[in-house]
């Protein structure tokens, strides 16, 4: 076996060995490893539960962003047809942002879709297991003396134990996955708050907030296109043209 | 042998398929240390397939313990690397 300290499944092959060595208490009971199978099989379900939550909440400030880039775009055409480019280009501007939200929300949805998915087929082998293990350790109570019973049942319980290694680390990564999505999902929440999504005709502070977000997502040269496809389509001016016309027109609706 | 994918469950392997296995296993190990993220996904991707498809799936009812146990088929080359410095997925 040399050379195999370097391998990939060594490495985890001893580190899940320890963890369950650590977990084992000679001293226990063979029904309380039975039990504290049941608890982990409960962790488990509490962790999809978090999950879900997680998804939900993003999802309805998915559904919340989509509204504000329909409200924002009504209010740019409005906007630039009352002749106020300026405003125009502010909505569509923050019509960007919440573009740029709305996708990674839409993303981070389907990731802890996939989370749910995998962590419910992990959640099931591990309840097939369990259910294997309670009625192994029956048989092998009634056919075996107390001492060699103790010793295959120790077997089977460390077989399972590792299955709850296994779906341990599932969640684990489930949920370090959905505190990531949290700390955005609180990002788009200071936005709103800042009101970067709201009436424009209601504009308060918070400005310098917004305008830096934007400096960052380098959204200019996207608005710049859209406003000239909008006025075109309003029919003011000519067709999609190079930012320097579009300047040139600025003062002049 | 029995060989698990976390995540996804054990398989039964033949001696001449963890040989297989196992350098492939090497292969990615040598991958991961020369930051290479394509030799990485594609020696991790076919050591799967091999075990996925040579290998015989247990029923979710047996209860054994593994001989080999790999990472989530989703491990990215830099979960894998954070193994092997002792501050990865499985807490030391």
């Amino acid at each position: 076996m040399a050379g195999m300290a370097g391998r990939m499944s060594t490495v985890i092959k001893s580190k899940i060995s320890k963890l369950l060595d650590k977990a084992e208490d000679p001293g226990e009971t063979l029904d309380y490893s039975y039990q504290k199978q049941l608890e982990s099989l409960q962790g488990v379900k509490k962790g999809i539960a978090d999950v879900v939550t997680a998804k939900k909440r993003l999802g309805m400030q998915a559904s919340k962003l989509e509204q504000s880039v329909v409200k924002l775009d009504t209010q740019a055409r409005q906007a630039l047809a009352a002749g106020n480019e300026e405003l125009a280009r502010t909505a569509l501007e923050r019509k960007q942002i919440a573009q740029t939200e709305l996708q990674s929300l839409d993303q981070q949805v389907a990731e802890l879709q996939s989370q749910q998915e995998r962590l419910t087929e992990s959640e099931k082998r591990l309840r097939v297991k369990i259910e294997s293990f309670r009625t192994k350790k029956e048989v092998i109570k009634a056919q075996y003396s107390a001492a060699e019973a103790q010793v295959r049942i120790s077997e089977a319980a460390t077989g399972v134990g590792e299955e709850m290694a296994d779906v341990g680390l599932a969640m684990q990564r489930a949920i370090d996955k959905t505190e990531n999505m949290k700390a955005r999902a609180d990002a788009v929440e200071e936005l709103e708050a800042a009101g970067t999504f709201e009436d424009l005709t209601q504009l308060g502070s918070g400005q310098d907030d917004i305008d830096r977000e934007l400096a960052a997502l380098g959204a200019g040269g996207m608005v710049d296109d859209e406003l000239a496809k909008m006025k075109a389509e309003l029919g003011q001016g000519s067709a999609p043209a190079a930012p320097a016309e579009l300047e040139s027109g600025e003062d002049k609706p | 042998m029995i060989v698990r994918i976390m995540g996804e469950g054990q398989y039964r392997l033949s001696e001449d398929c963890v040989g297989r296995v196992n350098e492939l296993d090497n292969a990615v190990v040598k991958a991961v240390e020369s930051d290479d993220e394509d030799g990485f996904h594609a020696a991790f991707e076919e050591m799967l397939d091999v075990i996925r498809s040579e290998g015989e799936h247990l029923d979710d009812a047996d209860i054994e313990t593994s001989d080999v146990i790999v990472p989530p088929p989703d491990t990215s080359m830099v979960e894998a690397a954070a193994e092997f410095s002792g501050d990865g997925l499985i807490p030391d």
